[in-house]
């Protein structure tokens, strides 16, 4: 789960990492009232669950009175990779000196929290990775011992030289671990940390993204979220024990298990069709899942054909069968089914699909090649 | 011979009175693995198919001499559970439990370290060396017993690669599902050398998938330390960049862990890389030649 910058900061603020001054904003309003009362120059910030604003065009410095509207009014409602933009910020424009990358995530392979530290802040820390990846510092976390003193002054000593800005930096870092530990985050980043002219570090962004799984105990991180229509279809579906994400294409597909369904998008392409969407039905075989699966994959109307690919193992391919028979009683289902069943009680499946006469076919490739034929 | 476990595997299956554990624990029963006992706090004393429940899974080491254990307990208890193993000495745990907390498992990872319990999972399948034993919810029909070590994020796009070897007279060492999570224990490299430790185990077939850099490291690793042929799958090369399809592991974030890195990486290092899942059994049968 994600949430806006201005959300993560709050957090910051809570735990006294210090954050720029700033309003969120619904209008353009509310957006010069904001500006008034924080004083020029301010920043202008679209507020989407997307990154790469910048770029898009999503934040714009207004120097002027007459700026503030101006860019309020565009920024307001413009698109940025299929978010709407219905908040913004207003931040108190900050003279500053240097800019820093900070940030802690989920390392794979030291299976650890791991804090990563540059010079090179204010760009997009993937592309520093790319072209510069020494310019990135990493520091392995002991999840027993926790951010201690010496490793946050350890990575502050990387950054800074200034003996003032080293002890300042240790104390933040120390924070931003408690931060990421207290609330399951699976990232948590400030991108630029800057030195404002003062000599004081200041966070003037922030971005937090959080272990969907340790939802269960964040009530308050849970409450922060915004989903989209696409991603409240998929939590619907997540409810019915789905996994359902829309893609492009014409061809509905039904799976059960997350790498079989990546698997057979694959080998649809591979073909030359092109996937409606990833389904994934899970472990067990409940009637009710696939009728549920079904409704969903035909809410699409861009789906031409519903290929079905079931490998049993928890899942019983009989039981899929007869999900199936109930769902097409029970739903007008209008476009061609293909069905593959394999693995756990395939055979019985099969006898029970026999009577409602649909294209059978034994293996995948024979699957998606059938598939695409019936999307033409 | 095969990997990890065999005929001297004496399992316990915590979380055994409910709905999975006790399914699954008549499931391995059957297949022939030696299932010595089960643990639910509250419910020792019972049974499960025969098999004796224990309240902790000290108890059910001293009275078993259980040295496997495989969890079924619900993912916010899952590392509790784990620990609960370790502390009592058990060598090889294999967690099925799916979605426990990442940090929960950070914090599990120094404790299972400094003890040397070897973990499977969590959110896998568990694994198999067929005809010996079944530790987890695969279906253990679609085996056959021989020379191939398979390895895999994903669970049924394992069994989709076996029912292909196996209906092509292609059998197993030991295939292991390794869990999609982004934080688990025992991964490639591991069992790269294991099966390549193994002499039972004649080739290696990787089942990897989108996000991250396993793959990568994996084909570093076959480079240095791996004389075995490997073969390899890729599943999500298809898969819009940003979009979580199901596993936590199989995300596409900024141009890194696509699926055409891996397989680039993987043929850099002359491993032969499926296209197609059907495809697996030939390039086999190519390597082993």
């Amino acid at each position: 789960m994600k949430i806006h910058e201005y959300q993560a900061k709050e957090i910051f603020s809570r735990y006294l990492i210090p954050v720029t001054n700033e309003v969120v904003c619904y209008t353009v309003e509310e957006a010069v009232a904001a500006a008034d009362k924080l004083g020029l120059p301010v920043v202008v910030k679209a507020q989407v669950l997307a990154g790469g604003r910048g770029k898009a065009g999503g934040v714009k410095l207004a120097r002027t009175k007459q700026d503030v509207p101006e860019m309020a009014g565009k920024i307001l409602g413009m698109d940025i990779k299929g978010y709407t933009v219905e908040k913004i910020l207003i931040a108190q424009g900050v003279k500053f000196s240097s800019e820093f990358y900070v940030g802690l995530t989920i390392d794979r392979n030291s299976k650890s929290v791991i804090f990563m530290a540059s010079s090179e802040g204010g760009v997009e820390i993937e592309e520093v990775a790319k072209d510069n990846p020494d310019a990135i510092h990493k520091f392995v976390i002991d999840p027993d011992l926790g951010m201690t003193p010496f490793l946050a002054r350890k990575i502050a000593f990387a950054l800074f030289s200034d003996f003032n800005l080293v002890k300042q930096g240790a104390d933040l870092f120390q924070k931003l671990y408690r931060i990421f530990m207290d609330t399951d985050s699976s990232l948590v980043e400030i991108n630029p940390l800057v030195i404002t002219e003062e000599g004081k570090l200041l966070a003037l962004d922030g971005k937090m993204n959080f272990d969907d799984n340790a939802l269960f105990r964040q009530s308050a991180i849970e409450a922060l979220n915004e989903p989209t229509e696409d991603e409240l279809k998929e939590i619907d579906a997540k409810e019915k024990g789905l996994t359902y994400i829309r893609l492009d294409g014409s061809i509905g597909c039904m799976v059960n298990g997350a790498g079989l369904a990546m698997a057979t998008l694959d080998l649809i392409k591979y073909f030359g069709g092109e996937p409606a969407n990833f389904l994934d039905i899970g472990g067990s075989s409940n009637p009710q899942k696939v009728i549920d699966a079904m409704n969903l994959i035909l809410s699409d109307k861009n789906v031409k054909v519903v290929m079905i690919n079931i490998f049993g193992g928890i899942t019983r391919c009989d039981d899929v069968a007869r999900g199936l028979i109930i769902a097409l009683d029970k739903i007008k289902v209008e476009v061609p089914i293909v069905v593959r069943l394999s693995g756990t009680n395939s055979k019985e499946g099969l006898e029970i699909l026999k009577e409602a006469n649909l294209p059978i076919v034994e293996t995948m490739s024979q699957a998606a090649q059938k598939a695409i034929e019936l999307c033409k | 011979m095969s990997i990890l476990v065999n005929q001297n595997t004496k399992l316990l299956v915590q979380g055994i009175t409910g709905r999975d554990g006790s399914f699954h624990a008549g499931k391995m029963k059957a297949y022939g693995t030696n299932v010595v006992g089960g643990v639910s706090p509250g419910k020792g004393g019972s049974t499960v198919d025969g098999i004796p429940v224990f309240n902790t899974v000290e108890a059910a080491v001293k009275a078993t001499g259980a040295n496997t254990s495989i969890i079924f307990v619900p993912a916010h208890l899952a590392a509790d559970a784990i620990l609960e193993a370790s502390e009592a000495g058990i060598g090889l745990v294999i967690a099925i439990s799916e979605g426990v907390p990442t940090l929960d498992m950070v914090k599990v990872m120094p404790y299972l370290a400094k003890k040397g319990t070897k973990l499977i999972g969590p959110n896998c399948p568990g694994l198999i060396s067929p005809d010996e034993a079944l530790v987890g919810i695969l279906p253990g029909n679609i085996f056959l017993k021989g020379n191939v070590g398979l390895m895999s994020r994903s669970g049924t796009l394992t069994y989709e690669m076996v029912y292909q070897l196996t209906s092509n007279g292609i059998g197993q060492s030991t295939c292991v599902g390794i869990g999609g999570d982004p934080v688990a224990g025992l991964y490639y490299l591991e069992l790269l050398q294991m099966f390549q430790d193994d002499p039972e185990t004649k080739a290696i077939v990787l089942i990897g998938e989108i996000g991250g850099d396993a793959e990568e490291r994996a084909a570093q690793y076959i480079q240095e330390h791996i004389t075995k042929p490997v073969v390899a799958f890729i599943a999500g090369q298809s898969a819009p960049p940003g979009k979580r399809m199901g596993h936590a592991g199989a995300i596409i974030s900024s141009g890194s862990g696509t699926a055409e890195e891996k397989i680039k990486a993987f043929e850099k290092v002359g491993v032969k890389v499926a296209k197609i899942p059907s495809e697996i059994p030939d390039l086999i049968k190519q390597v082993m030649e």
